[in-house]
């Protein structure tokens, strides 16, 4: 049999694999659970989005997957395999070695998140210099290079520039370059353009776009809002109160939402197209806190497809429904059940 | 940065006019006349009259600062009574010695304070970080002198270790001196050592939750060197302020450890001129003691400037 490079779309074996990870903050007598059972798999070259409110427990589970949960928090249970070794027994020497190298992270607020008593280049050449022995006239080259490729004009020159000295969308544009300087398999972007203002939004996630293509990154992109992960991401899932509640490929999910809850985003989306009369519909309600879980399915308080069974059942992740890889967490289906109170109306 | 440095130059000058100011008016309202100390009070009224017309006593205020500020200018400090020789030679051949006890536990109490504060710092909650609070605790409730006092009932009395004062034994040699040193550096440097550690525990603290330190670990750089390249140069703009503080208390717990140990430095020199109303003297080496303050806190704020880039735009 032979193989063609471009022989899609026969799956290829995940490059990260998550699967049923948990994470949970706190002692076992005041044990908050803040992701459940959740499972995700991102192939080498794809593009995963993950989409939930604030609190969601999106960037816990990716903080899980990289080892970097704050004290206080820790994995508590299901498995993370990345290129078929698993993270969560490795030793931390070997966890070093993934860090940079087999995924990268691109975090929120660049201002915070580059060291503001380094230079830019001082800070993007460290982990070249310092773990991959490259000399250091080498390592400011590529250094270099990258802030070039990312788009930083004079870039030899901004080598020795302070963050503070930068604009919000070069500090991006540097943290860009920095998490792609060890040539990552996987680059986990969380909510990479929450801090910029739109027009820079735009820009930085052709940038990422762009670049995963050219280096054939896989892509893990995080963030609240439906809008960023269109045009980007290959599938999408969507994240609820810990829980992945919705799976599917991007086209799919914007057309034929299955869960309430990715269905009440997308309402609550404005969107170019449709008619003026149009209104936005917010989700009622505030997602529940993870000190003080709802009994069944956690969406229930705010869902306005709500029945009996969901106040006291979790439902399963499962294909059935729409048939397809597009497995979806809940006990109806929004295009064949009338909701069972108006879409906008308060819970209790 | 230069011409940060030389704007804070600047701004030098006339905090040094105002000490000038400030130690010449304290020795006009200390109570007491330094004829009476001079003379005895055996003395004849006339006697002491001429005394003070010599000594310039008897001008108006105002002209009495023009002559000090003269006579400082040419570095003359008067002439102190209790040693019979001016107070510039007093002081100078006495600033070494304190300068060295200074500098010594200044350095002692960086560097260790520093490093335990790190550590403790590096696991909230544990053993080691309650450890450190309790010897803070103890340290910083221990007043010098008593500690001093106990340090040399047990390392000097009981133990026969180390020498219980006095600067050089009989020989003078380095390993002399070191003896000497020992105790009242320890007893000179615990209170700053304390707060050191306690604030470097706080201000790591601080940092190592930061974004930066995280994306630090993100990209596989090293425990060592996320705290020795990342947490500690953040931590550093207050630490290295609570250094310098900590250096101007040092120049004021001079005076008790000096005495304690017999340690032939300013703060001795003080202390027996405050005994005597020595007021020239007193006069003298409260403008040494604060020149150096004002020039130890230019320092601090280079260093400052050093570690914090922001610093310099402003």
């Amino acid at each position: 049999m032979t193989m063609h490079s471009n022989a899609a779309p026969s799956p290829a074996a995940p490059i990260l694999e998550v699967s049923h990870l948990g994470v949970a903050y706190g002692n076992d007598a005041r044990k908050v659970q803040v992701v459940h059972d959740v499972s995700l798999a991102v192939s080498p070259g794809e593009a995963l989005g993950i989409v939930g409110e604030s609190g969601c427990g999106k960037s816990q589970t990716m903080l899980a997957v990289l080892r970097l949960l704050p004290r206080g928090g820790r994995v508590s249970g299901g498995a993370v395999r990345f290129d078929g070794r698993d993270v969560l027994a490795l030793s931390a020497r070997d966890v070093r070695g993934i860090r940079g190298h087999g995924l990268a992270l691109i975090s929120q607020d660049a201002l915070t998140a580059l060291n503001p008593a380094m230079t830019i280049g001082t800070q993007m050449a460290e982990p070249l210099i310092h773990y991959d022995g490259v000399s250091g006239a080498q390592a400011r080259k590529r250094c270099a290079e990258l802030l070039d490729l990312v788009g930083i004009p004079g870039a030899t020159s901004r080598l020795g520039s302070y963050p503070h000295e930068l604009s919000g969308g070069m500090r991006q544009r540097a943290l860009i370059a920095m998490a792609i300087s060890a040539n990552p398999k996987v680059l986990i972007a969380d909510e990479p353009t929450t801090a910029l203002d739109v027009t820079t939004q735009a820009q930085i996630l052709q940038l990422i776009d762009r670049l995963r293509r050219d280096l054939g990154m896989a892509l893990i992109l995080i963030t609240h809002d439906l809008g960023v992960v269109a045009g980007v991401t290959d599938r999408v899932a969507v994240m609820y109160a810990g829980r992945v509640v919705e799976t599917a490929t991007t086209e799919d999910l914007f057309a034929s939402p299955r869960h309430p809850y990715t269905k009440a985003l997308l309402d609550s989306t404005a969107r170019i197209e449709g008619q003026v009369s149009d209104r936005l519909s917010p989700i009622p309600g505030l997602p529940p806190d993870p000190r003080s879980p709802v009994s069944g399915c956690a969406f229930h308080p705010r869902c306005s497809y709500v029945r009996d069974v969901c106040h006291q059942d979790l439902p399963q992740l499962v294909d059935g429904i729409a048939g397809g890889e597009h497995p979806v967490r809940c006990f109806v289906d929004p295009f064949v059940t009338a909701p069972a109170r108006r879409a906008g109306e308060a819970a209790r | 940065m230069l011409s940060f440095i030389l704007n804070r130059a600047l701004q030098i000058i006339p905090v040094i006019i105002g000490v000038t100011i400030a130690t010449f008016l304290l020795a006009q309202i200390i109570p007491g006349d330094p004829a009476d100390v001079l003379l005895g009070s055996t003395a004849s009224e006339e006697t002491r009259q001429e005394l003070r017309t010599a000594l310039g006593l008897s001008e108006p205020v105002y002209i009495q600062y023009g002559i000090y500020l003269k006579n400082l200018l040419q570095g003359d400090l008067g002439q102190s009574f209790t040693f019979a020789e001016p107070v510039t030679q007093v002081l100078v051949s006495r600033l070494f010695n304190t300068s060295l006890l200074a500098i010594a536990a200044i350095i002692l109490a960086s560097i260790v304070g520093v490093a335990a504060g790190t550590w403790a710092a590096l696991k909230p909650g544990s053993i080691r970080d309650q450890g450190l609070s309790v010897v803070v605790l103890f340290f910083n409730s221990m007043p010098s002198f008593w500690l001093g006092l106990v340090l040399i009932l047990i390392f000097g009395l009981h133990l026969r270790l180390l020498p219980v004062g006095g600067m050089d034994d009989a020989t003078g040699s380095l390993a002399g001196l070191a003896a000497h040193m020992v105790l009242p550096t320890f007893t000179l440097a615990a209170w700053s050592l304390a707060v050191i550690a306690r604030m470097t525990r706080s201000a790591i603290l601080d940092v190592i939750n930061s974004d930066y330190i995280r994306t630090a670990r993100s990209r596989g750089v090293s425990e060592a060197r996320i705290v020795l390249r990342h947490a500690l140069p953040n931590a550093m703009p207050t630490v290295i302020t609570v250094i310098g503080m900590q250096m101007g208390f040092l120049l004021s717990g001079a005076v008790l450890t000096e005495t304690v140990f017999s340690w032939p430095g300013i703060g001795l020199a003080m202390y027996q001129a405050i005994s005597t109303r020595d007021i020239p003297l007193i006069q003298g080496g409260i403008l040494v003691l604060a020149i150096a303050f004002v020039l130890i806190n230019f320092v601090v704020d280079i260093l400052y400037a050093y570690f914090n880039p922001k610093i310099k735009l402003a």
